[in-house]
């Protein structure tokens, strides 16, 4: 098999017109509107980007988007923690993706970077090693975000950190777990299945569905990214709700396993254990939904070494914004006022815009 | 930010591989994996680490089912 036929071939413009008849067809016996969730940002796109909510739009079936988006999440507060932490004397601080643009109570990251501060960019935690390697008399922050696909890589960072005695390398640690949101967003709203990430299934295991799958029995489907991976899932939730049934289905079989990357969790479990509480934007307090530093690891966390930076409260969200009703899956980007208007990926006023995962950013770069 | 890239595997250096991702080659850790690995495998990379072989007779099964599942409806159709 060649690199072209493992990514072309799921994207076959014949399958998908394929797969796309068969879910029509199949669909009319389910209730409407048949409400899906797909919890993860790349799937948002994934739907957009190929059309695939136009081509099924005569079907029962209403995709509503999920908080799958660890840069949407971010409530205020951890922004304007790691502005603080930028604006220490002697630092540099580094992260990863959108996070450098989304809006904190005064400014971004980037608004205080263009004022000059040491604010870096990095395509890979590892690099944030290296510039604390290369400065050994500053303070190197590193701004670490994401679900579990990407937490493993901070655990990785701080190994290696603590290996080479690394004194001058610290953690504001952002990870957040996607189990608890879509637990506290199931609670809520009337979902009727969900298409559940493939890339932090890698990592983790199609396991961490199992509670969903026992609290709220329906059908749930890990799926892949490419459109054809897509609507393999959509086709699977289809005949599982026609059959009445709530199964947990792996379609990207090749590359998730039911126990996921075990390595990966151990080192997660070596560096990190799960926080008691983390406030997400939109969904308030969720308990037990992110992952901080163990205490052997003190050292290295900005909560512990640079606790009296660290502002305690933050500002409202923007009046209007419906950035938390979109990751609640109450809303969609075309019901907010703002979009498109006062809010756009160059001036946004919420994370859904600025995160190139946003369902705003993903409506607004194949809408407009 | 949880969107990970299929990759090709070019060389493998103690800790590290050499990837090849959409025609650019790369450098990535090896830290996340267990399973071993050779030249010649496809993988998924992720800010900077393999997090993931991909099981290409896993993925050459959908084609073929995708292909008999089309096949099909052209019989229907």
């Amino acid at each position: 098999m060649k690199m072209a036929d493992l990514i072309d071939s799921f994207r076959d413009k014949h399958t998908i017109l394929a797969l796309v008849s068969q879910i029509k067809k199949e669909s009319i016996g389910l209730k409407t509107p048949f409400k899906i969730m797909e919890v993860c940002g790349g799937h948002t796109h994934a739907l957009m980007r190929y059309g695939l909510l136009n081509l099924l739009q005569d079907t029962p079936l209403d995709f509503v988007h999920g908080p799958g988006c660890p840069v949407c999440v971010m409530p205020k507060l951890r922004i304007d923690e790691a502005i603080a932490l930028a604006q220490m004397p002697n630092t540099i601080l580094i992260t990863l993706a959108d996070l450098m643009r989304v809006p904190g109570s005064k400014g971004s990251l980037q608004s205080l970077r263009a004022q000059g501060a040491d604010v870096r960019f990095a395509y890979a935690p590892l690099q944030a090693l290296e510039v604390a390697i290369q400065n050994p008399d500053k303070k190197v922050v590193f701004v670490a975000i994401g679900f579990e696909t990407t937490t493993p890589m901070t655990a990785s960072l701080l190994l290696q950190a603590k290996e080479k005695g690394i004194k001058n390398l610290f953690i504001h640690n952002n990870h957040v777990l996607v189990p608890p949101s879509v637990q506290a967003v199931l609670k809520n709203s009337k979902i009727d299945a969900l298409i559940a990430p493939s890339h932090v299934s890698v990592i983790t295991g199609a396991k961490i569905y199992r509670p969903l799958l026992d609290l709220f029995k329906i059908p749930i489907v890990v799926a892949g990214f490419e459109p054809v991976d897509m609507l393999d899932g959509i086709l699977r939730i289809v005949r599982q709700a026609l059959k009445k049934q709530t199964l947990l289905e792996i379609q990207y079989s090749r590359a998730v396993s039911f126990e996921g990357n075990l390595k990966a969790q151990s080192l997660i479990a070596e560096t990190m254990q799960v926080r008691e509480n983390f406030e997400w934007r939109g969904l308030g307090e969720i308990p037990f939904s992110a992952m901080q530093m163990r205490p052997e690891f003190a050292d290295f966390d900005v909560e512990v070494v640079f606790a009296e930076f660290l502002p305690k409260a933050s500002a409202l969200e923007p009046k209007n914004c419906l950035c938390g009703e979109i990751l609640k899956g109450l809303a969609k980007p075309l019901d907010c006022t703002l979009f498109n208007k006062a809010c756009t990926p160059s001036h946004p006023v919420g994370a859904c815009m600025v995160s190139a995962e946003g369902a705003c950013a993903a409506y607004y770069k194949y809408l407009s | 930010m949880c969107l990970a890239i299929p990759s090709k595997v070019i060389a493998l250096q103690g800790n590290t591989a050499t990837l090849e991702t959409l025609g650019v080659q790369r450098q990535a850790s090896l830290d996340l994996i267990d399973e071993p690995l050779e030249v010649g495998d496809f993988v998924l990379l992720h800010v900077g680490f393999v997090v993931g072989k991909i099981d290409t007779d896993e993925a050459l099964e959908s084609l073929k089912l995708y292909a008999e599942m089309i096949a099909k409806m052209d019989q229907d159709g």
